[in-house]
Protein backbone atom coordinates (compact mmCIF):
# COMPACT_ATOMS: atom_id res chain seq x y z
CA UNK A 1 0.00 0.00 0.00
CA UNK A 2 1.60 3.31 -1.20
CA UNK A 3 1.13 6.96 0.38
CA UNK A 4 -0.80 7.54 -2.94
CA UNK A 5 -2.86 4.32 -2.09
CA UNK A 6 -3.76 5.77 1.30
CA UNK A 7 -4.46 9.37 -0.17
CA UNK A 8 -6.81 7.91 -2.83
CA UNK A 9 -8.62 5.78 0.12
CA UNK A 10 -8.60 8.81 2.37
CA UNK A 11 -10.07 10.52 -0.21
CA UNK A 12 -12.92 8.45 -0.89
CA UNK A 13 -13.82 8.15 2.89
CA UNK A 14 -13.93 11.78 3.76
CA UNK A 15 -15.97 12.21 0.52
CA UNK A 16 -18.60 9.58 1.85
CA UNK A 17 -18.72 10.53 4.82
CA UNK A 18 -18.61 14.51 4.77
CA UNK A 19 -20.10 14.77 1.28
CA UNK A 20 -16.50 16.74 0.49
CA UNK A 21 -15.23 16.68 -2.35
CA UNK A 22 -11.93 14.17 -2.89
CA UNK A 23 -10.19 16.57 -4.74
CA UNK A 24 -9.73 18.47 -2.03
CA UNK A 25 -8.29 16.00 0.30
CA UNK A 26 -4.35 16.78 -0.62
CA UNK A 27 -1.84 16.28 1.68
CA UNK A 28 -1.39 20.21 2.94
CA UNK A 29 -5.28 20.61 4.38
CA UNK A 30 -6.36 20.39 7.84
CA UNK A 31 -8.85 18.38 8.65
CA UNK A 32 -10.51 21.14 11.02
CA UNK A 33 -10.00 24.32 9.52
CA UNK A 34 -9.60 23.44 5.60
CA UNK A 35 -12.46 20.26 5.10
CA UNK A 36 -14.40 21.80 8.35
CA UNK A 37 -14.44 17.96 9.80
CA UNK A 38 -15.54 18.21 13.51
CA UNK A 39 -14.55 15.74 16.40
CA UNK A 40 -17.07 13.49 15.88
CA UNK A 41 -16.65 13.46 11.96
CA UNK A 42 -12.79 12.78 12.39
CA UNK A 43 -14.06 9.94 14.86
CA UNK A 44 -15.91 8.69 12.26
CA UNK A 45 -13.23 9.21 9.58
CA UNK A 46 -10.65 7.07 12.13
CA UNK A 47 -12.97 4.13 12.09
CA UNK A 48 -13.72 4.04 8.44
CA UNK A 49 -9.18 3.75 8.26
CA UNK A 50 -9.14 1.36 10.21
CA UNK A 51 -11.34 -0.91 8.29
CA UNK A 52 -9.98 -0.04 5.08
CA UNK A 53 -6.71 -0.06 5.52
CA UNK A 54 -6.42 -2.61 8.78
CA UNK A 55 -4.72 -0.56 10.81
CA UNK A 56 -5.54 0.18 14.62
CA UNK A 57 -5.83 3.93 15.69
CA UNK A 58 -6.48 4.41 19.42
CA UNK A 59 -8.45 7.21 20.76
CA UNK A 60 -4.76 8.72 22.34
CA UNK A 61 -3.99 9.54 18.99
CA UNK A 62 -6.61 11.02 17.12
CA UNK A 63 -5.83 14.71 18.21
CA UNK A 64 -2.60 14.30 16.81
CA UNK A 65 -3.54 13.85 13.19
CA UNK A 66 -4.16 17.49 12.52
CA UNK A 67 -3.65 17.53 8.66
CA UNK A 68 -4.25 14.46 5.77
CA UNK A 69 -0.33 14.14 5.72
CA UNK A 70 -0.69 13.15 9.32
CA UNK A 71 -3.32 10.55 8.76
CA UNK A 72 -1.14 8.86 5.86
CA UNK A 73 1.76 9.07 7.58
CA UNK A 74 0.31 7.40 10.36
CA UNK A 75 -1.79 4.67 8.34
CA UNK A 76 2.08 4.04 6.49
CA UNK A 77 3.71 3.58 10.33
CA UNK A 78 0.54 1.46 11.33
CA UNK A 79 0.72 -0.99 8.41
CA UNK A 80 4.02 -1.51 8.35
CA UNK A 81 5.35 -4.03 10.57
CA UNK A 82 7.29 -3.64 13.53
CA UNK B 1 -36.32 -28.15 58.35
CA UNK B 2 -38.31 -28.52 55.24
CA UNK B 3 -37.10 -26.04 52.13
CA UNK B 4 -38.66 -22.58 52.27
CA UNK B 5 -41.81 -22.04 50.09
CA UNK B 6 -40.67 -20.04 46.68
CA UNK B 7 -43.36 -17.68 45.79
CA UNK B 8 -45.30 -18.87 42.35
CA UNK B 9 -44.36 -17.07 39.45
CA UNK B 10 -46.00 -15.69 36.90
CA UNK B 11 -46.14 -16.51 33.51
CA UNK B 12 -44.88 -13.29 31.76
CA UNK B 13 -44.18 -9.55 32.65
CA UNK B 14 -45.29 -7.20 30.45
CA UNK B 15 -45.90 -3.12 29.83
CA UNK B 16 -48.73 -1.80 31.14
CA UNK B 17 -48.56 1.77 30.87
CA UNK B 18 -46.05 4.76 30.72
CA UNK B 19 -45.57 8.55 31.69
CA UNK B 20 -43.69 11.16 31.51
CA UNK B 21 -42.70 14.62 33.80
CA UNK B 22 -40.85 17.69 31.51
CA UNK B 23 -39.64 20.43 33.67
CA UNK B 24 -41.61 23.92 32.36
CA UNK B 25 -38.32 25.52 31.16
CA UNK B 26 -37.48 24.85 27.70
CA UNK B 27 -33.28 26.10 27.43
CA UNK B 28 -33.13 26.82 23.46
CA UNK B 29 -29.62 25.80 21.18
CA UNK B 30 -30.24 30.21 20.62
CA UNK B 31 -30.32 30.29 24.74
CA UNK B 32 -27.08 28.74 25.60
CA UNK B 33 -25.66 30.31 22.86
CA UNK B 34 -26.22 33.80 24.74
CA UNK B 35 -24.61 33.06 27.27
CA UNK B 36 -21.56 30.44 26.30
CA UNK B 37 -18.89 29.77 23.26
CA UNK B 38 -21.44 27.95 21.19
CA UNK B 39 -24.29 28.08 18.55
CA UNK B 40 -27.15 26.57 17.48
CA UNK B 41 -25.22 25.20 14.30
CA UNK B 42 -22.36 23.94 16.55
CA UNK B 43 -25.11 22.24 18.79
CA UNK B 44 -26.89 20.37 16.07
CA UNK B 45 -24.83 19.37 13.51
CA UNK B 46 -22.37 17.74 16.66
CA UNK B 47 -25.82 16.40 18.61
CA UNK B 48 -29.18 17.08 16.88
CA UNK B 49 -30.74 18.70 19.90
CA UNK B 50 -32.49 21.82 19.73
CA UNK B 51 -33.75 22.27 23.09
CA UNK B 52 -33.69 20.85 26.22
CA UNK B 53 -35.53 20.88 29.67
CA UNK B 54 -33.79 22.51 32.69
CA UNK B 55 -35.83 21.77 36.25
CA UNK B 56 -36.08 24.44 38.76
CA UNK B 57 -37.88 24.71 41.99
CA UNK B 58 -40.34 22.06 42.88
CA UNK B 59 -38.76 19.77 40.04
CA UNK B 60 -36.23 17.50 42.49
CA UNK B 61 -35.09 14.20 41.02
CA UNK B 62 -38.23 12.83 43.35
CA UNK B 63 -41.22 15.49 42.45
CA UNK B 64 -39.95 14.67 38.83
CA UNK B 65 -40.27 11.16 39.52
CA UNK B 66 -43.48 11.06 41.33
CA UNK B 67 -45.24 12.65 38.75
CA UNK B 68 -43.76 10.51 35.99
CA UNK B 69 -44.99 7.61 37.70
CA UNK B 70 -48.35 8.88 38.40
CA UNK B 71 -48.88 9.36 34.92
CA UNK B 72 -47.56 6.20 33.82
CA UNK B 73 -49.74 4.43 36.63
CA UNK B 74 -53.38 6.81 35.23
CA UNK B 75 -51.95 5.49 31.70
CA UNK B 76 -52.09 1.84 33.16
CA UNK B 77 -55.41 2.11 35.03
CA UNK B 78 -53.72 0.72 38.18
CA UNK B 79 -54.49 2.51 41.08
CA UNK B 80 -50.75 3.24 43.77
CA UNK B 81 -52.00 0.39 46.16
CA UNK B 82 -51.35 -2.06 43.57
CA UNK B 83 -48.10 -1.76 42.78
CA UNK B 84 -45.66 -3.75 45.26
CA UNK B 85 -42.33 -2.71 44.69
CA UNK B 86 -41.02 0.80 42.84
CA UNK B 87 -37.31 0.90 41.21
CA UNK B 88 -35.90 4.36 40.19
CA UNK B 89 -33.10 4.81 38.06
CA UNK B 90 -31.15 7.71 39.21
CA UNK B 91 -27.83 9.00 39.58
CA UNK B 92 -28.24 12.96 40.39
CA UNK B 93 -30.24 12.42 44.47
CA UNK B 94 -28.45 15.00 46.29
CA UNK B 95 -28.14 13.00 49.30
CA UNK B 96 -27.29 9.10 49.74
CA UNK B 97 -30.11 8.71 51.75
CA UNK B 98 -32.64 8.32 51.57
CA UNK B 99 -33.06 6.68 48.37
CA UNK B 100 -35.97 8.48 45.74
CA UNK B 101 -37.94 5.46 45.53
CA UNK B 102 -39.65 5.18 49.40
CA UNK B 103 -40.44 8.84 48.45
CA UNK B 104 -42.10 8.28 45.49
CA UNK B 105 -44.00 5.64 47.14
CA UNK B 106 -45.24 8.70 49.81
CA UNK B 107 -45.85 10.91 47.37
CA UNK B 108 -47.79 8.36 45.18
CA UNK B 109 -49.91 7.76 48.22
CA UNK B 110 -48.21 3.95 48.40
CA UNK B 111 -46.25 1.70 50.77
CA UNK B 112 -44.56 0.19 48.14
CA UNK B 113 -41.26 -1.10 48.84
CA UNK B 114 -38.47 0.17 46.24
CA UNK B 115 -34.70 1.27 45.74
CA UNK B 116 -32.64 3.38 43.29
CA UNK B 117 -31.05 1.60 40.71
CA UNK B 118 -27.43 3.33 39.18
CA UNK B 119 -25.65 2.54 35.94
CA UNK B 120 -26.22 5.73 34.87
CA UNK B 121 -27.13 5.93 31.26
CA UNK B 122 -28.23 2.73 31.31
CA UNK B 123 -30.30 2.71 34.39
CA UNK B 124 -33.64 2.20 32.98
CA UNK B 125 -32.97 -1.06 31.35
CA UNK B 126 -31.45 -2.42 34.30
CA UNK B 127 -34.39 -1.27 36.42
CA UNK B 128 -36.88 -2.75 33.86
CA UNK B 129 -35.51 -5.65 33.44
CA UNK B 130 -35.13 -6.25 37.90
CA UNK B 131 -38.63 -5.26 37.62
CA UNK B 132 -40.23 -8.56 34.74
CA UNK B 133 -37.74 -10.43 36.84
CA UNK B 134 -38.90 -10.01 39.91
CA UNK B 135 -42.76 -9.97 38.53
CA UNK B 136 -42.10 -13.40 36.81
CA UNK B 137 -40.23 -14.98 39.61
CA UNK B 138 -43.28 -14.37 41.79
CA UNK B 139 -41.40 -11.89 44.32
CA UNK B 140 -43.87 -9.28 42.96
CA UNK B 141 -46.97 -8.31 40.32
CA UNK B 142 -46.76 -4.89 39.82
CA UNK B 143 -43.90 -2.82 39.46
CA UNK B 144 -43.47 0.86 38.97
CA UNK B 145 -39.71 1.61 36.80
CA UNK B 146 -39.14 5.07 36.59
CA UNK B 147 -35.67 6.92 35.38
CA UNK B 148 -35.46 10.40 36.28
CA UNK B 149 -32.59 12.35 36.69
CA UNK B 150 -31.27 16.28 37.15
CA UNK B 151 -28.07 16.25 34.23
CA UNK B 152 -28.23 19.95 34.95
CA UNK B 153 -26.96 19.56 38.60
CA UNK B 154 -24.00 17.85 37.56
CA UNK B 155 -22.64 20.25 35.00
CA UNK B 156 -19.87 23.06 35.13
CA UNK B 157 -21.85 25.51 33.77
CA UNK B 158 -18.90 26.95 31.04
CA UNK B 159 -18.39 23.08 29.85
CA UNK B 160 -19.42 23.91 25.82
CA UNK B 161 -18.88 19.38 25.94
CA UNK B 162 -21.64 18.69 28.26
CA UNK B 163 -23.74 22.16 28.95
CA UNK B 164 -25.34 21.95 25.79
CA UNK B 165 -26.16 17.96 25.63
CA UNK B 166 -27.78 17.44 29.29
CA UNK B 167 -31.43 17.98 29.78
CA UNK B 168 -33.77 16.86 33.13
CA UNK B 169 -37.02 15.01 33.12
CA UNK B 170 -38.46 11.36 34.47
CA UNK B 171 -39.87 9.22 32.79
CA UNK B 172 -41.58 5.73 34.22
CA UNK B 173 -43.46 2.60 33.26
CA UNK B 174 -46.03 0.17 34.77
CA UNK B 175 -44.90 -3.13 34.59
CA UNK B 176 -47.39 -6.06 35.41
CA UNK B 177 -47.65 -9.75 35.42
CA UNK B 178 -49.83 -10.91 32.27
CA UNK B 179 -50.48 -14.13 30.81
CA UNK B 180 -48.05 -13.79 28.15
CA UNK B 181 -44.48 -12.58 28.11
CA UNK B 182 -43.92 -8.73 27.33
CA UNK B 183 -40.42 -8.13 28.73
CA UNK B 184 -37.74 -10.01 26.46
CA UNK B 185 -34.34 -11.28 28.09
CA UNK B 186 -31.77 -8.52 29.41
CA UNK B 187 -28.62 -8.54 27.51
CA UNK B 188 -26.06 -6.23 30.15
CA UNK B 189 -22.25 -5.78 29.30
CA UNK B 190 -19.93 -3.64 31.00
CA UNK B 191 -15.84 -2.17 30.25
CA UNK B 192 -14.92 -0.77 33.53
CA UNK B 193 -11.64 -0.14 32.51
CA UNK B 194 -13.05 2.73 30.48
CA UNK B 195 -15.31 4.16 33.45
CA UNK B 196 -12.83 7.41 33.28
CA UNK B 197 -14.77 8.31 29.88
CA UNK B 198 -17.99 9.54 31.57
CA UNK B 199 -17.23 10.43 35.48
CA UNK B 200 -18.14 12.39 38.24
CA UNK B 201 -15.28 11.71 40.24
CA UNK B 202 -15.45 12.55 43.73
CA UNK B 203 -12.61 14.87 43.67
CA UNK B 204 -14.65 16.83 40.71
CA UNK B 205 -17.65 18.32 41.74
CA UNK B 206 -18.69 18.00 37.71
CA UNK B 207 -19.60 15.64 35.55
CA UNK B 208 -16.60 15.01 32.80
CA UNK B 209 -17.06 13.30 29.59
CA UNK B 210 -14.32 12.61 26.46
CA UNK B 211 -17.57 12.97 24.12
CA UNK B 212 -14.93 11.85 21.15
CA UNK B 213 -14.12 8.67 22.76
CA UNK B 214 -17.46 7.78 24.09
CA UNK B 215 -19.21 8.78 20.64
CA UNK B 216 -16.34 6.17 19.33
CA UNK B 217 -17.72 3.20 21.51
CA UNK B 218 -21.39 4.25 21.18
CA UNK B 219 -21.02 4.07 17.51
CA UNK B 220 -19.15 0.92 16.98
CA UNK B 221 -19.57 -1.46 19.77
CA UNK B 222 -23.20 -1.46 20.43
CA UNK B 223 -25.01 -2.99 17.79
CA UNK B 224 -24.03 -7.09 18.62
CA UNK B 225 -25.60 -6.30 22.00
CA UNK B 226 -28.86 -5.04 20.04
CA UNK B 227 -28.94 -7.83 18.27
CA UNK B 228 -28.45 -10.38 20.62
CA UNK B 229 -31.00 -8.92 22.78
CA UNK B 230 -33.97 -9.70 19.85
CA UNK B 231 -32.48 -12.83 19.44
CA UNK B 232 -32.55 -13.36 22.83
CA UNK B 233 -36.23 -12.41 22.35
CA UNK B 234 -36.74 -14.28 20.12
CA UNK B 235 -37.44 -12.24 17.47
CA UNK B 236 -35.57 -10.83 14.11
CA UNK B 237 -34.76 -7.04 13.47
CA UNK B 238 -37.06 -6.96 10.31
CA UNK B 239 -39.65 -7.26 13.02
CA UNK B 240 -39.10 -4.45 15.25
CA UNK B 241 -41.98 -1.32 15.38
CA UNK B 242 -39.28 0.68 16.66
CA UNK B 243 -36.03 1.25 18.54
CA UNK B 244 -35.98 3.36 20.98
CA UNK B 245 -31.95 4.06 22.52
CA UNK B 246 -30.62 6.13 25.22
CA UNK B 247 -31.08 9.47 23.82
CA UNK B 248 -27.63 10.34 24.15
CA UNK B 249 -26.64 12.09 20.45
CA UNK B 250 -28.60 11.71 17.52
CA UNK B 251 -25.43 10.65 15.42
CA UNK B 252 -25.22 7.62 17.80
CA UNK B 253 -29.07 6.71 17.58
CA UNK B 254 -28.53 7.12 13.94
CA UNK B 255 -25.58 5.06 13.52
CA UNK B 256 -27.00 2.35 15.49
CA UNK B 257 -30.44 2.43 13.64
CA UNK B 258 -28.22 1.98 10.09
CA UNK B 259 -25.58 -0.75 11.58
CA UNK B 260 -28.77 -2.80 12.97
CA UNK B 261 -30.74 -2.24 9.04
CA UNK B 262 -33.49 -1.56 10.66
CA UNK B 263 -37.02 -2.16 8.45
CA UNK B 264 -37.66 1.37 6.94
CA UNK B 265 -40.90 1.52 8.56
CA UNK B 266 -39.36 0.87 11.68
CA UNK B 267 -39.90 3.84 14.27
CA UNK B 268 -36.22 5.57 15.73
CA UNK B 269 -37.19 7.57 18.50
CA UNK B 270 -35.58 11.10 17.95
CA UNK B 271 -36.43 12.57 21.62
CA UNK B 272 -33.06 13.70 22.17
CA UNK B 273 -34.09 16.93 19.87
CA UNK B 274 -36.72 18.25 22.25
CA UNK B 275 -35.24 16.89 25.36
CA UNK B 276 -31.26 16.50 25.07
CA UNK B 277 -29.96 13.93 27.13
CA UNK B 278 -31.62 13.08 29.92
CA UNK B 279 -29.32 9.72 31.04
CA UNK B 280 -31.98 7.21 33.18
CA UNK B 281 -35.15 9.31 31.88
CA UNK B 282 -34.01 9.31 28.38
CA UNK B 283 -36.05 5.86 27.20
CA UNK B 284 -39.03 6.15 29.05
CA UNK B 285 -39.67 9.69 27.97
CA UNK B 286 -38.92 9.01 24.67
CA UNK B 287 -41.44 6.56 24.81
CA UNK B 288 -43.88 8.32 25.98
CA UNK B 289 -43.02 10.78 23.62
CA UNK B 290 -44.26 7.89 20.75
CA UNK B 291 -46.74 6.34 22.26
CA UNK B 292 -48.35 10.02 22.86
CA UNK B 293 -47.89 10.19 19.02
CA UNK B 294 -49.47 7.13 18.44
CA UNK B 295 -46.06 6.15 16.47
CA UNK B 296 -46.04 2.75 17.18
CA UNK B 297 -48.71 0.19 17.14
CA UNK B 298 -50.16 -1.86 20.49
CA UNK B 299 -48.17 -4.76 21.15
CA UNK B 300 -45.39 -3.88 18.57
CA UNK B 301 -41.60 -4.78 19.26
CA UNK B 302 -39.55 -2.23 20.22
CA UNK B 303 -35.76 -2.44 21.04
CA UNK B 304 -34.69 -0.79 24.55
CA UNK B 305 -31.17 -0.24 24.86
CA UNK B 306 -29.21 2.06 27.34
CA UNK B 307 -25.30 2.70 27.03
CA UNK B 308 -23.58 5.25 29.23
CA UNK B 309 -20.83 5.60 32.35
CA UNK B 310 -19.42 2.72 33.62
CA UNK B 311 -18.92 1.84 30.39
CA UNK B 312 -22.51 0.23 30.76
CA UNK B 313 -25.10 -1.61 28.72
CA UNK B 314 -28.27 -3.16 28.92
CA UNK B 315 -30.39 -3.59 26.38
CA UNK B 316 -34.09 -5.64 25.89
CA UNK B 317 -36.79 -6.18 23.78
CA UNK B 318 -40.24 -4.84 24.93
CA UNK B 319 -43.69 -5.19 23.08
CA UNK B 320 -45.86 -1.46 23.67
CA UNK B 321 -48.14 -1.32 25.62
Amino acid sequence: MTDTDVLTGLGEIIHEIAGIPAEQVVPTASFSDDLDLDSLTMVEVVVACEERFGVRIPDDDVPGLKTVSDAVAYVHRASVPA
Amino acid sequence: MPPLACPAPAAGAALLGVGAARPRRVVSNADLALRMDTSDEWIRTRTGIVNRRVAGDGESVVDLAAEAGAKALANAGVQPGQVDLILVATSTMDFAMPQAAPQVAGRLGSQAGGYDVGAACAGFCYALAAAADAIRAGSARTVLVIGSDRMTDILDPADRGTVPIFGDAAGAVVVGAAPSNGVGPLVAASDGDRSGLIAKAPDAPVLAMDGPAVFRWATTQLAPYALRACADAGIEVADLAGLVAHQANLRIIDALARALKLPAEAVVARDIIESGNTSAASIPLALDALLAADAVPSGGPLLLIGFGSGLSVAAQVVLCP
